[in-house]
This record gives C-alpha cells, structure tokens and sequence, in this order.
C-alpha cells in the first residue's frame, strides 16, 4: 500500500505556501486538526495524517515490535516526507508527536525548516529531580481505564468504523470513532508514549522550535514545558491562556495564531 | 415520601393521589436522583452537582463547587483518559456516553462510574456549560473485571496450546534435511491449524553404502492421538528400514505394527509412500512403494510431468494383510521428484470444486529445470494463493537430481 493509503494522508490548502505537517497526539485522529485546519489552509499547504494503528490508517501495517518505540513513528513521519517528497516542513507535533517531531527533525534535520512541539512532554515518569507528574503507577491505572473503555469496542464493529465514516445512516455506531483504536493497540500505544524518555534527545535538536502549552494541562503541566524549552537551544516558549492538553479544540484561533506567527513572522 | 411495595396503588387506584405521588420538587428529584448530576463549565470547573454524587464522594458542596473540577475526581489514570479522550471527544461531537472511570472519593477509595455528557451552548453556539450524569457501576465493573480475567486466562491458555502443538510437532518432523551427496532436498510442512499436531510426517535418513530411505504420508484423524500414531510410524520405518532393503517389505512391517496396536480399539491408518534411492551413473534410481497414497508428481529436465500412480496398494494399518505397490524410477540430471500430502489436492477452489492431482502436475510442469527448492518454492506459492481454501495439512518432499550445467551439488 502507498503511503497515501497507509497512513490516510489528506493534502490540502494554499499549493504555494509553505508546508506544514500536522502530526495528532495520543489518544484520537486528524480529525483533533479540524478546527485550527481552515486558518492554516489559507496560507500553507496542510498535510495530515493518522499514525498507524490510529484513525483510517492501514491497521495491517502495524506490528507491536515496530511500533513499541517512538523511533517507529517518526520512522513513518520521514517516510511520508520521503514518498510526497516534502521539503523545509514545518512539523507540528501534538502530544506524544511532538516527540515524535524531536526524533525525526534530529534525523533528518535538513528535511524541516521549523518545528512546534504543542504540548509536549519528553517524559511523563517522575525520575528523580524530573517532575513528568505521573508515577508508573498512574501509567497502568491509565492503562486500566483504557481496558474498561474498550470493552464496548467490538472486533464485529471495527471494520463498519473504519471503511465507512461518511456514512450518517451508521451515526450512532460511529460516535467515538476519532478515537476509537483496537485494544491491542491502544495498550502498546500508550505504553510507548507515557513510558518513553527523551529528555536527551531535546539537546540535539538543531531546526527552530516553538514549544506550544497551556496555562493549565494535566497531562503536560507547565514546568515540563519549561524544561523543554530550557532543552531546546533557542526555541521559543508560548503559553496559551487555555486549559486541557488538546488548545487546538479548546483554544483553536490561539492557537492557530501561535502556529501561524511562527511560520510567518521573523 | 417514603413506602413499601404494600402500599403503592393499584393501577386502577392512581388518579385523584396522582399529584400527592409525584414529585414537586425539582430541587429534590435533582438532589436525590439515585445518579450523580455534575455540571461544569467547558474547562472542567464544577458549578453545580447533586447530593447523590457528594454522597459517593465523601465531599461538601462548598469543597467542591467552584473549587473543583471533574478530572480533580478521577484517579489519576482516570484523569490521563479524561485529556487524551473524553474531553476531546465531548468538544468534538457536544456529547459523549458510557465512558468508564473511576471517581477518587474523599476517603481515597475508588467508586466506578459510567459518565455520559452533553454540552449546552449559548446562542452564538457556544459552549456554556457540560452537563453530565454518573451511574454507578460498582457491580457492572466487578463483573467486567471477571470477564476480563477469564479472557486473558483464555488467550494465555491458547498461546501454552499452540506452543505445545508446535513442539510436539518438532519432534514428528527431522529439524534439517541432511545432505544426501549428489542430490538436492527440501522439505515444507504447512500447518492447517496452529492448536492442533497435524497428521502429517516425512522423514529422510540415510541407510546402507551410498543408499537413503525416505517416507512421506498422513495419518487419518489430527490432534494428540494422531500425534501418537505418526510417532509410532516413524520409528517404525525408520527401524524396518534398516534390516529390510525391500520397501513393499518395509510398508508390510509396518502394516503389522500398526494393525495389532490399534486393532479392537480405535483404528488407525495411514497413507504412505516410502522410497529408496541410491546413485546410477549420472543420475539416480528410486524404488517407491505405495499404500494408498495420492501420486508422486515425476518432473523431468524438459519441463514435462506426470503422476506416478502406485494403482492397488492398499491403506497401512487398516487390514491384517495389506496389498502394495512398487515401482521404480530413474531421475536422470536435471530431474525431481515431488511427494505431497492430500492437505494440497484436497483444497478447495470453489464451492464444489477442489484442487486435482492433475491440477498440480499441469502447475508444475514447465519448471526447466526442475529442482528440489524450486519445485518447494512453486507450491508453496500455489498454497499461498490457495489461502483459506487449504483445509487440511500440508507436508511436501522433492529430491532432485542437479542438472549437467550446475554441475553436482
């Protein structure tokens, strides 16, 4: 399968302007894009995607050894910027991509003209003087809760879901489906992105960097923004007036203009 | 109002008591609904909740209203879910149902709950408030939690089964082919189910001067007692072998075994073609015989095949004195000889046709040269686009003889 097919990617906006790859966090899909998407579109060419295992993306394609590692996602980031054949991106990251975003941008730096890490977190484990703010404890309680929520998920459904999410008739089933993973998924998932440290990866990057967070966000809490922005040499730090992890629903014109002043000004 | 089951009217009875029953107060069916009421402002902030829900937490109102909000009330991985789940979800579609969690009560005890949510908006569209209703799930969770249990105690059984299979059918199948000077060898087993020991064996082993034995066949039935069965033939034949040069004598011998220890009790038969080969000048010659199994598939160094029918020879194990069928072969340079089980020409290919004998031999005629690992290659291939279709084991042998360019192996 192409890489359009693998990973659902959606090309859309300005065909001039600069491109800017959306990359969605833990949790949901491209759709947590769709209200910042319209500002965006205007000026740059947007391209989205759903990492494998979420979203429409080709499930075949995942296996628990590749993706048990965030090196296996940003593996698939420069794939996608190889195969479209993308040039000085601008990778923004939510969430656990915004990790994902370090990784690929310290691979291939020549590849990205800027980086924004929205919300990030290089490691959401307490480890001695680091506050991430969460205990391994909390990540299998975490781990628990998805279990719970997943029982309603059913291997009968999942097809209905993924093949066809422009179908209204099927509207009640298809409640959730933005965030509706298989379990099995879910679990390596969530695993990978609340047990992994990249605390040092944050020293390597080299491409501009603009470190996005919320006044109040449980899970990314402000110091851990701090440290990342104290990490990235030269990276800029904006604090959005919203709170929760997801500003680009629940602050999306602020956010869209952090993005936006970033790519466009200096 | 409080009552017992003794005092409710009768159906006919409501009527002039109908405004006494019901329930005046708003605040009251409010307060104490037998759920929990929460209403939040879009960024979590409790404003507004009822007695029921401060019950279960152990909290005052004034501790919580305007304090706190609802992902103060979940544990902490509860919280994590709440982020990265419900309140992008909530913010997407303005409602969400039947999402499982676990209120921290004051206390510090987990109560889990089932949260279903809407969003009310302003007139502009939007949202002013979350309103969202908490069942308690204390017993519903306890039951899903067994379920859960007895689901992973299945899946654990299910990987002990399969591993065991796997390792039971180690010890049916030689590890590696050896080398058998002047031929080439490949061997491919294909296993119809991964939790059940196949019926199926072949076995290549070498026996006096320059001369090899080898046997492939099906046991009739699968599982454990067909694993006995395929242990019990291959030391059998691996044993007569050794002593009886004659392979029609080799398949009689084992006829005998296999009749009287299984005979008055469960029958078991098989299915077998077993062979010698020894060099001839540039080539070799095979002596086969056969007991009740499908053709060997002759392929020569021009591209051509054919079947080698063993018509006459009878199932091993099923009568006291059985009936076989020799032949004898010479493969020239640059010929093979492929052996297979049923599993490949008992496939199906629609529903009432299935893959022939003479399917295979028209499939593989045209491999010029024919070789051991090519002709492996080509009908692991046909399996492959067989798929689904392939019902039964699958065990394959080809010895083939390399051809005068290759020069020999």
């Amino acid at each position: 399968m192409d890489v359009v097919g693998r990973y659902n990617v959606v090309v859309t906006g300005n065909e001039a302007g600069p491109v800017v790859l959306l990359a969605h966090g833990f949790g949901c899909d491209q759709n947590l894009w769709r209200l910042i998407v319209p500002q965006l579109a205007e000026r740059y060419r947007v391209v989205l995607f759903d990492h494998v295992g979420s979203g429409r993306s080709d499930v075949s394609a995942w296996s628990a050894e590749r993706y048990s590692s965030l090196d296996g996602y940003a593996d698939d980031v420069l794939n996608i910027c190889r195969e479209l054949d993308l040039r000085d991106v601008v990778l923004v990251g939510h969430s656990v991509s915004a990790m994902i975003a370090v990784l690929a941008a310290n691979r291939e730096p020549e590849r990205f003209a800027k980086l924004v890490l929205l919300t990030p977190s290089p490691c959401y484990v307490d480890d001695g003087d680091y506050r991430g703010g969460f205990s391994r404890e909390d990540v299998d309680e975490l781990l628990t809760a998805l279990e719970s929520n997943y029982l309603g998920w059913s291997a009968v459904m999942a097809p209905v879901i993924m093949d066809n999410p422009d179908r209204p008739e099927l509207g009640a089933e298809l409640t959730n489906s933005f965030c509706r993973t298989d379990p099995a998924i879910a679990r390596v998932l969530a695993r990978t992105t609340f047990l992994s440290d990249n605390r040092a990866d944050l020293a390597k990057v080299t491409v501009p960097t603009l470190v996005v967070q919320c006044a109040r966000d449980a899970i990314a809490p402000r110091e851990v923004g701090q440290f990342v922005h104290d990490q990235v040499r030269g990276s800029e730090l904006v604090t959005l007036d919203a709170v929760g992890h997801c500003p680009q629903l629940s602050a999306p014109d602020e956010t869209a203009g952090a993005i936006v002043a970033f790519v466009s000004g200096r | 109002m409080t009552c017992g089951p003794g005092d409710l009217p009768g159906r006919g009875e409501i009527g002039a008591d109908l405004p006494e029953l019901l329930e005046d107060s708003v605040e009251d069916l409010y307060d104490n609904a037998p759920c929990g009421y929460l209403s939040t402002l879009p960024d979590g902030t409790i404003v507004k909740i009822n007695a029921t829900l401060l019950r279960w937490l152990g909290r005052e109102r004034d501790a919580v209203v305007g304090r706190m909000s609802l992902p103060d009330l979940l544990t902490v991985g509860g919280r994590i879910y709440y982020e990265t789940h419900f309140a992008p979800l909530l913010q997407m579609q303005g409602e969400l149902g039947g999402v499982a969690l676990e209120l921290k009560t004051a206390g510090g005890a987990r109560w889990p709950v089932l949260l279903t949510a809407t969003v009310t908006s302003d007139a502009e569209g939007r949202p002013r408030l979350v309103r969202t209703v908490v069942f308690d799930a204390r017993d519903r969770r306890a039951y899903e939690e067994e379920l859960l249990r007895a689901r992973d105690e299945a899946e654990r059984e299910r990987d002990r089964v399969q591993r065991l299979a796997r390792t039971l059918q180690q010890t049916l199948l030689p590890p590696v082919l050896p080398d058998v000077p002047g031929m080439q060898v490949a061997a491919y087993y294909h296993p119809a189910s991964l939790d059940q020991v196949g019926g199926d064996f072949y076995d290549l082993f070498p026996l006096t001067g320059d001369t090899w034995g080898f046997f492939l066949g099906d046991v009739s039935g699968k599982g454990e007692n067909a694993a006995v069965v395929t242990s019990l033939i291959r030391y059998t034949l691996r044993g007569a072998a050794v002593y009886d040069p004659d392979p029609a004598g080799v398949l009689r011998h084992l006829n005998t075994v296999l009749y009287q220890a299984f005979e008055g009790t469960y029958p078991r038969f098989c299915t077998v073609l077993y062979g010698s080969i020894r060099p001839d000048g540039d080539g070799a010659v095979m002596t086969l015989a056969g007991g009740g199994h499908t053709p060997a598939v002759v392929l020569r160094a021009d591209g051509t095949a054919s079947l080698l029918h063993l018509r006459g020879g009878q199932l091993v194990g099923a009568l006291p004195e059985a009936r076989f069928v020799v032949a004898e072969v010479r493969l020239a340079p640059g010929d093979a000889i492929l052996l297979y089980t049923d599993g490949l020409t008992e496939a199906r290919t629609g529903v009432d046709s299935w893959y022939s004998e003479e399917d295979l031999r028209d499939e593989l005629s045209g491999l010029a040269p024919p070789t051991a690992s090519g002709v492996i290659d080509a009908v692991n291939r046909l399996l492959v686009g067989l798929g689904a279709g392939v019902e039964d084991d699958t065990a394959l042998l080809a010895l083939s003889v390399p051809s005068r360019e290759s020069g020999r192996a």
